[in-house]
């Protein structure tokens, strides 16, 4: 009977937790809420994602209205993997808080940030799960609303300009969203993504489906940082409370990639990549992304603004394998999209423990933390490799299929860039680990102790698993590669 | 011509090894599990004991691949042994016990351990059957040795150190690529022969070529071997460039260009090594010239060549690394290795002066010591194929080669004009050291046969014959007489106390300066990066752009709202327009 209503269940008990922690009023039952509710999204993602390895697509139509009247969520492999990302993602954070939001939060504030977590959540599951691109708006602004609201709680004053600069952004990039939608609707009648799919098919050269495609291009690219519409995203990133920017890194633009991912299998495969140019642009922006993000990331002095670059060139990487197609480019991307979430998830909660002993996360305040703090680091190192591609972790996958992509279409130039990407990350991760473990303690971390238990266990699983999948790959690679079965229409 | 093609000549006995490389870590594990000084003589046993179980082990490996890993597609080969592999896993090992009896006094366990990790990642490197494998062991050599840079706890040292690894690590990766691409184009990921049909052999080559030192990616070896401590820039010496003339040697046999670069190699680094006055930097421009006669065996490719180079290989080891323990030695004792400063040692450190002058004599190939049964088949090689030029190019090579290692040092640290220097003599753990690396040198050059038998391929050549010593006794003489007489007529370029910028201007100088404007340019265009590259861009947007240019206005969200309009508009265009529509 449960197992019937798992979708809808999968975004409702996030939804239903918002206004319960108004209702509680108080930080911590908020905070035990919470845990309790990203935990059974997490059961209720593996469930749902078992269920469609097992039987194909599920779908679940609300209220009983059928399909093209009512609205539908359908969960197929590609959406499965992306809200069992984000599921496993919060599952591990929201513990995590704890300790980090009751230190950087002011404690009346402190239940509004719990029910706003929980808003963003319903918001990126909702966006994730549905099959009808009008709701996907609505889960959208949900989703942004809740985020905007969240990167406005970092104790910095600067979080505000931040949050605001993310708000107008964020906005545009819906409204164009919004637009685009409205223009499908305009020339295909329904909102059903399924529905839509197959009626675009008669009509892709007609100038309204055109203009549809290029408002949601931009307005996806924008929510999803690609580059040059990165430039809200290091801001919020650097002064949003640390927990909130784990888990928007690890979770907020990958939700912006999957829609990407999902407008090729809406136009099919053969518009995007045989008869639009978009390959060419999409990898001549991708790489840009990826070079200039790392370049950014060498020169900052502010350890969460470099991670917030270095988000912005893994956006990039992303975005690349959907620009350069095929199984080997498609599965390398929906591959980063999970190695991602885990490494970066996992440095930026070290960090969260770094802000929770020191106080700061300026590079320079950093000096010698090694020794004070030898789990965190060691933790932070170890998800570094993943991030910079060393072979054995997770990040090497996606970078290995990136570069074997690039290679089937032959364009040695994008290899070429993703190996001086390489060592440009290499150099910007060195400069963090150069400061904490080959100088004296500075005096700002003179009594720094290490990060408590219930910081370091979340920060460990993320840690582990970046190794773990660099390993046995059986999971995220073979899923990855089901999913871009899906995207190109090869499987159901 | 591949080694493993080649029939066995000895039988190694049972499979029950393990891979080399593993008995190192381990030992590395257990230093770094002594703590405290109080444990100094458990943690010299292990140090000790590590070669000698090393050497027992190599006894029970049996021949072809084992410890198979498989992991993704690949199939990691962790033991991959043949003659070849053995012959520079013995050499390893040798080097290993005699690296780490020379610091065995050294009381900073970090140094320890980076020089049991160094060595193992080195042997790990020459016995892994794949490219996979040689890339983690290629990266560990890059990283455990670069601590042993640092080991000297300078601000020189750690510049160096940083400089070193970014090369090595830039190495690796380019090592990666090139595998990566060969398991792409060939499904296969064995390190076998890689040759230069593809750009893949390219790439492998050039990450070899850095470990190995050819021009102008050779600033490494003269950068940080002087830098690092006297017991760590032994053990430098030992490994990394030998691992690279035995990937080069398995990889590119007969890859004629590298007999070019490999003459270029033996003779450029003599002008150098003439005008430069830190004496271990000198014993680096020497290690080039030698690896140049090691590159251009590998280039000419016949047995006897590369017989000849994996035997000077050898040799060189042991005659480069006495010779840096010996200018470890003056460095313990006298705290600098300047030629200007230096002299009349001999006086306080005579036993010291006599290894010191049989690591000369070596590296100079004087009949009897161990260069002359190596250098010589290499040079009978190029002979036998008919490169007369290069063959003359190299002989000149050799009298530089002569002049600078076999004189210049011993000269201007033990004898030239007394410097009223007084010291100790070496300690006794060195001195045993340089005394067994003084006798294998010795042993090497008398009784040829035994390294012969090592070789990978079956030798027939005679180092001992009348014309050919002959021949190397009037080049040795006259190159002394030419040393003589430059130095009464007062020619000779006199040592002074100056730091000599060769090619490393290229990156130190140039290098840091395009990076930065690079950096700066792609600040000036990334709306993003603006407020760290705020000084550049104004300048230059001032310039351009004015100060309210197009990317340089202080208003970012506006800016960016102005590039969601532009890519709406491009996207736009392009859907409309480009397409057939």
């Amino acid at each position: 009977m449960i197992a019937s209503h798992l979708p809808v269940l999968q975004v409702v008990m996030s939804l239903v937790a918002a206004p319960l922690c108004m209702v509680l009023h108080r930080g911590r039952p908020a905070w035990l809420l919470s845990v309790a509710v990203s935990w059974a999204s997490l059961a209720c993602a593996v469930a749902l994602l078992l269920q469609v390895i097992d039987d194909g697509a599920v779908t679940y139509a609300f209220g009983g209205w059928a399909a093209p009247v009512g609205i539908e969520y359908r969960i197929d492999i590609l959406n499965g993997f992306v809200l069992l990302i984000i599921a496993a993602i919060s599952a591990v954070v929201v513990p995590y808080s704890l300790r980090s939001a009751a230190d950087e939060i002011a404690p009346e504030r402190l239940w509004l940030f719990y029910a706003v977590l929980n808003l963003l959540l319903a918001g990126l599951f909702g966006i994730a799960i549905t099959g009808d691109l009008f709701n996907v708006f609505v889960f959208l602004e949900i989703s942004s609303l809740a985020s905007y609201a969240l990167v406005s709680l970092g104790r910095d004053r600067r979080a505000l300009t931040a949050a605001f600069r993310y708000l107008i952004l964020g906005t545009l990039g819906a409204t164009f969203i919004l637009i685009g939608i409205g223009l499908l609707y305009a020339a295909t009648g329904t909102l059903n993504m399924a529905d839509i799919a197959v009626r675009v098919q008669g009509q892709l050269d007609s100038r309204t489906i055109l203009a549809a495609f290029a408002f949601l291009t931009v307005g996806i690219s924008l929510k999803a940082a690609l580059f040059p519409l990165h430039s809200w995203l290091p801001g919020a990133y650097a002064y949003a409370p640390s927990a909130v920017t784990a888990l928007l890194a690890a979770t907020a633009t990958k939700v912006a990639i999957y829609l990407l991912l999902r407008m090729v299998f809406l136009f099919g495969p053969d518009f995007i990549y045989e008869e639009l140019p978009l390959s060419e642009v999409i990898v001549t922006l991708a790489l840009l992304g990826v070079l200039s993000g790392s370049a950014a990331a060498l020169l900052q002095t502010d350890v969460k603004r470099l991670l917030a670059y270095s988000s912005v060139a893994h956006v990039g990487y992303m975005l690349l394998g959907i620009g350069l197609g095929g199984m080997l480019g498609l599965g390398g991307g929906i591959v980063h999209l999970f190695n991602h979430a885990m490494a970066k998830g996992a440095v930026f909660l070290a960090v969260g423990c770094i802000v929770l002993r020191v106080g700061s996360s300026e590079l320079a305040s950093l000096q010698g933390i090694g020794r004070r703090m030898p789990w965190t680091m060691a933790a932070f190192v170890i998800a570094a490799f993943s991030l910079i591609g060393v072979p054995l972790t997770a990040g090497f996958i996606g970078k290995w299929y990136l570069v074997l992509a690039a290679m089937e279409r032959g364009w040695w130039w994008v290899a070429a860039a993703l190996l001086v990407a390489g060592a440009l990350s290499v150099l910007y991760m060195w400069r963090v680990v150069e400061q904490a473990y080959f100088h004296e303690p500075h005096p700002a971390n003179a009594d720094a102790a290490e990060a408590p238990l219930s910081m370091l266990v979340p920060l460990w699983v993320l840690a582990a698993a970046s190794v773990y999948f660099g390993i046995d790959t059986s999971l995220n690679a073979g899923l990855a590669a089901r999913a871009a079965a899906v995207v190109l229409g090869i499987a159901p | 011509m591949r080694p493993e093609e080649f029939p066995l000549l000895l039988d190694w006995g049972t499979p029950l090894g393990l891979p080399p490389a593993f008995i190192f870590f381990a030992a590395a594990a257990i230093i770094a599990m002594l703590r405290g000084d109080h444990q100094q003589l458990a943690k010299r046993a292990v140090l000790l004991l590590v070669p000698v179980i090393g050497l027992w082990n190599l006894t029970t490996l049996s021949m072809g691949p084992s410890w198979v890993i498989d992991v993704l597609d690949f199939q990691l080969v962790q033991l991959r042994v043949d003659r070849l592999s053995l012959l520079f896993g013995l050499l390893f090992h040798l080097g290993a016990f005699l690296g780490v009896l020379y610091a065995l006094r050294v009381r900073d366990d970090t140094q320890h351990i980076a020089a049991l990790v160094y060595a193992g990642s080195a042997l790990g490197a020459v016995f892994a059957g794949d490219l996979i494998s040689l890339f983690f062991y290629w990266e560990g050599m890059a990283v455990a040795s670069a601590f042993l840079v640092w080991g000297r706890r300078t601000p020189e040292s750690n510049g160096a150190g940083l400089r070193y690894l970014t090369i090595h690590l830039i190495s690796g990766l380019l090592l990666l690529a090139g595998a990566l691409l060969h398991f792409q184009a060939t499904g296969r990921i064995a390190f076998e022969y890689v040759g230069l049909g593809r750009v893949e052999g390219w790439l492998i080559l050039a990450a070899f070529g850095i470990k190995c030192g050819f021009p102008l990616v050779h600033n490494w070896i003269t950068d940080a071997y002087p830098q690092s401590t006297p017991s760590g820039t032994v053990f430098l010496s030992m490994f990394t460039t030998k691992v690279a003339v035995y990937a080069l040697a398995r990889g590119f046999p007969g890859a004629d260009i590298l007999v070019i670069v490999g003459t270029v190699m033996a003779v450029f680094p003599i002008f150098y090594a003439v005008i430069e006055n830190d004496l271990r930097r000198v014993l680096g421009y020497s290690m080039i010239n030698q690896i140049g006669f090691m590159v251009v065996g590998v280039g000419i490719g016949t047995e006897l060549a590369l017989n000849g180079t994996v035997a000077h290989a050898f040799n060189e080891v042991m005659f480069k690394g006495l010779l840096f323990m010996t200018m470890g030695a003056v460095l313990l004792r006298v705290r600098h290795v300047n030629g200007s400063d230096l002299g009349g040692l001999y006086k306080s450190m005579p036993l010291t002066t006599i290894f010191c002058v049989v690591g000369a004599a070596s590296i100079s190939a004087f009949p009897l010591f161990s260069g002359f049964v190596s250098k010589s088949m290499i040079m009978a090689a190029m002979i036998e194929e008919g490169h007369d030029v290069l063959w003359l190019a190299l002989l000149f090579a050799s009298a530089g080669g002569f002049h600078h290692a076999g004189i210049k040092i011993p000269y201007f640290a033990f004898f030239a004009h007394h410097s009223g220097l007084t010291v100790k003599e070496a300690p006794w753990n060195m001195l045993v050291a340089m005394a067994l690396a003084a006798g294998l040198c010795i042993l090497a050059g008398t009784w040829p046969a035994l390294l012969y038998g090592l070789l990978p391929w079956e030798v027939a050549y005679a180092p001992y014959t009348y014309p050919h010593v002959l021949i190397q006794l009037q080049l040795l003489t006259f190159s002394a007489l030419a040393f003589a007489w430059l130095k009464l007529s007062g020619i000779y370029p006199p040592e002074l106390r100056s730091v000599n910028l060769d090619a490393d201007w290229l990156y130190r100088w140039l290098g840091t300066r395009a990076a930065r404007w690079t950096l700066g340019a792609i600040g000036f265009a990334a709306a993003g990066i603006r407020e760290t590259a705020r000084d550049e861009a104004a300048a230059l947007g001032g310039k351009l752009l004015g100060r309210r240019g197009l990317l340089t206005r202080p208003t970012p969200t506006g800016a960016a709202a102005l590039w969601v309009g532009a890519l709406l508009a491009g996207y736009l265009f392009l859907y409309f327009f480009v397409p057939g529509g």
